[in-house]
């Protein structure tokens, strides 16, 4: 095998697995940016990928086709938007400690999805997914066709979410707002910005791409639900705002970097390099923490991450 | 405002709060089909109809009074540690590990240095995250869960590997599991004929010796001082770092003991699903403990309680083991939206004008 069809092999797999992860971590740079650490963007996860995997489970034999599956990610979108609405609830109105309060919606979602799992479904049962759609004339350039063109459209989708994400963040007054209130709520209070509400706002937009991300995994990466389908990706993708320095691209360049690791784990095996199985599955999770301990924040992230706004307060 | 309006303010707050979350749990409950009341009754009195069922409740506080222990020690520390889950499993690992080992040794040393290493192996566990977050600023909430999943790995992978039972081999099952541990190294049973075992008396020992650490002792201060306020710690030089990597070491310490207490009191082998989550579950109950020894012990109780009677609904009903998360997430969210409001001064006197509206000269402003 040549060094050229590795790498093939390797980029070609590891792109589209990065899309829920690149999906969850927008939506959780959102939320930090607009100063609310989601940890719970595990349990959105977890319930998107459920709900959004119920449609075509529940229609497998119909004629419905790639209708379900739309149909899956925007029930996916609006669980998530409604479970950002309730961690707003607790966090913003109610003004809760963000990091237990994330803990405890992490263990909400993964236990009402695995709940519900187990009632409507019962075992692991696949469906047909979502199909690849390679994009005439493109797809076929040697080596970057396969690499970048030749996937399923919610692949294209996402990474067109990254520049548009930069651009909603930086280029429009809702975006600035975000920054403002994640940077210094009491500055933005004075300027006649409604903090909880951009809060709640950024909450709803982060939680529906959770969802989404979590519908990915369920509907075009595994095409099947169980109970640790997400098994710390929600975890995983806060982490990468972290190491992408909220930014999209940075955020991007994370979501790529883990899900090489992840193919190259994957193609290691294929190729028939032999290591024990548990720890090629420990590797993303050791990403992880070597990935935090180097980016140590040279750019500081939003000033008022983590700290609930109260008008009451004066400081 | 007087004493007895803020006592009957806080009551009602919980009292809001605690009907919150019965009401997400029924919500679900209903969504599967399940009456929520039934399922209430059987978790809340099913454990208590005979002597066994009151003693495994006690069983399955044991583990849940130690990591709550060292969770409570974190959390007063101003370190989040959530990863319980994994220190539990390596305590495990060491425990078992040291039993089999040296199973010839005499009881009186084969025991406690069963319980040290298991202790050993959680503190250092916990001790990474705690290093992590002193010297490199990382966010200990995430290296301590990504340390779960590496725990995990690494607890089938030894029970699979280098620690699998010889026998499970010879018959070709391989299920994944050591040796039965040597009997010298058994906790022994308190009530012949039940599972509960002497580790309660240890988790009720080291509950009062927390809180002569926390609340007697220098040490503790400067923990509990580096938690309320690192600034003004710091400025009274107190070294916040050092309090910091002290506390994660003591809470994994507590969460390997429990382990060790768990595999040594109750199963007797390594063996899969050992934890069943107490690592979450502890910090639910430390969390509804006040995060105080005096309200853990309870707590834990009440939670042992709730996990015997959830196991009782999956067995009569068919409700899925998962519950038990739905039930732990929403007690968390809860308790915390609850313990901002009962704090919060503002809130408590708009409350109380709320209610001289409504009771013109009443009890709410005296």
């Amino acid at each position: 095998m040549t060094l050229g069809q590795m790498a093939y092999d390797i980029l070609s797999l590891g792109v589209p697995f990065s899309v829920a992860l690149l999906l969850a971590a927008l939506g959780e740079m959102f939320n930090q940016r607009a100063g609310v650490f989601n940890l719970g963007c595990e349990g959105i996860m977890s319930l998107g990928a459920f709900v959004g995997f119920l449609p075509a489970y529940l229609a497998r034999s119909g004629s419905l086709g790639p209708w379900a599956d739309l149909l899956g990610f925007a029930l996916a979108a609006v669980v998530g938007m409604l479970l950002g609405l309730l961690f707003g609830l607790v966090t913003v109105t109610f003004r809760a400690p963000q990091g237990i309060a994330g803990i405890g919606l992490a263990m909400l979602g993964t236990g009402v999805a695995g709940t519900l799992f187990r009632h409507e479904i019962g075992g692991v049962t696949g469906v047909e997914g979502v199909a690849n759609l390679p994009i005439p004339g493109l797809s076929r350039i040697p080596f970057l066709g396969g690499v970048l063109f030749n996937h399923n459209p919610v692949v294209y989708v996402a990474f067109l979410l990254v520049p548009a994400s930069g651009y909603l963040l930086h280029r429009t007054s809702w975006g600035l707002r975000v920054r403002a209130v994640g940077t210094h709520p009491r500055a933005a209070d004075t300027l006649g910005i409604d903090v909880n509400r951009v809060r709640y706002q950024a909450l709803m937009l982060g939680g529906a791409l959770g969802g989404m991300g979590g519908a990915y995994l369920s509907l075009c990466q595994a095409k099947m639900f169980a109970d640790d389908l997400v098994a710390g990706r929600g975890f995983i993708a806060v982490a990468l705002v972290y190491f992408g320095r909220w930014s999209p691209w940075g955020v991007a360049a994370g979501a790529l970097l883990f899900s090489l690791a992840q193919s190259l784990q994957l193609s290691l095996q294929v190729w028939g390099i032999r290591f024990p199985y548990e720890f090629a599955v420990m590797l993303p999770y050791v990403l992880v923490i070597v990935v935090l301990a180097l980016s140590r924040s040279r750019t500081i992230g939003p000033t008022a991450l983590g700290r609930a706004f109260n008008r009451e307060m004066r400081v | 405002m007087g004493r007895r309006f803020r006592a009957f303010y806080a009551a009602a707050v919980i009292a809001v709060a605690a009907l919150a979350a019965a009401t997400v749990v029924a919500l679900v409950l209903e969504a599967i089909g399940a009456s929520p009341w039934a399922t209430f009754r059987v978790i809340l009195t099913g454990p208590l109809q005979d002597r066994f069922g009151i003693t495994e409740i006690l069983v399955r506080s044991v583990p849940l009074i130690l990591v709550a222990l060292g969770v409570a020690i974190s959390f007063r520390s101003g370190i989040l540690n959530i990863g319980a889950e994994g220190q539990i499993l390596i305590g495990i690992l060491c425990a078992t590990g040291v039993a089999l080992a040296v199973p010839e040794w005499p009881r009186p040393v084969l025991l406690p240095l069963c319980l040290v290493a298991g202790a050993l192996g959680g503190a250092l566990w916990g001790g990474i995250a705690g290093v992590l977050r002193a010297k490199l600023d990382v966010n200990e909430i995430l290296s301590t869960v990504m340390l779960n999943y590496i725990a995990a790995q690494l607890y089938t992978f030894m029970l699979r590997g280098p620690l699998i039972d010889p026998a499970e081999l010879m018959t070709g099952s391989g299920t994944p599991q050591s040796m039965r541990l040597p009997r010298s190294a058994w906790l022994e049973r308190l009530v012949p004929g039940t599972r509960l075992h002497s580790g309660l008396l240890l988790a009720l020992v080291l509950a009062g010796l927390v809180w002569v650490l926390l609340w007697r002792t220098t040490l503790g201060f400067r923990m509990r001082a580096s938690g309320a306020g690192s600034k003004a710690a710091r400025y009274a030089g107190i070294r916040v770092e050092r309090s910091l990597v002290v506390a994660m070491l003591l809470a994994g310490g507590f969460a390997g003991l429990a382990g060790a207490v768990e595999v040594l009191g109750v199963h007797h082998r390594a063996i899969e699903n050992i934890s069943s989550g107490y690592g979450f579950a502890a910090i639910v109950v430390a969390l509804f403990g006040g995060l105080h020894p005096a309200g853990i012990v309870p707590a834990a109780i009440f939670f042992g309680l709730l996990l015997v009677g959830a196991d009782m609904t999956q067995r009569s009903a068919g409700i899925p083991a998962n519950m038990v998360l739905v039930l732990q997430g929403a007690i968390i969210l809860a308790i915390v939206s609850a313990r901002m409001y009962v704090d919060d001064p503002y809130a408590r006197q708009r409350a109380a004008r709320l209610l001289g509206r409504f009771l013109p000269g009443g009890k709410a402003g005296a």
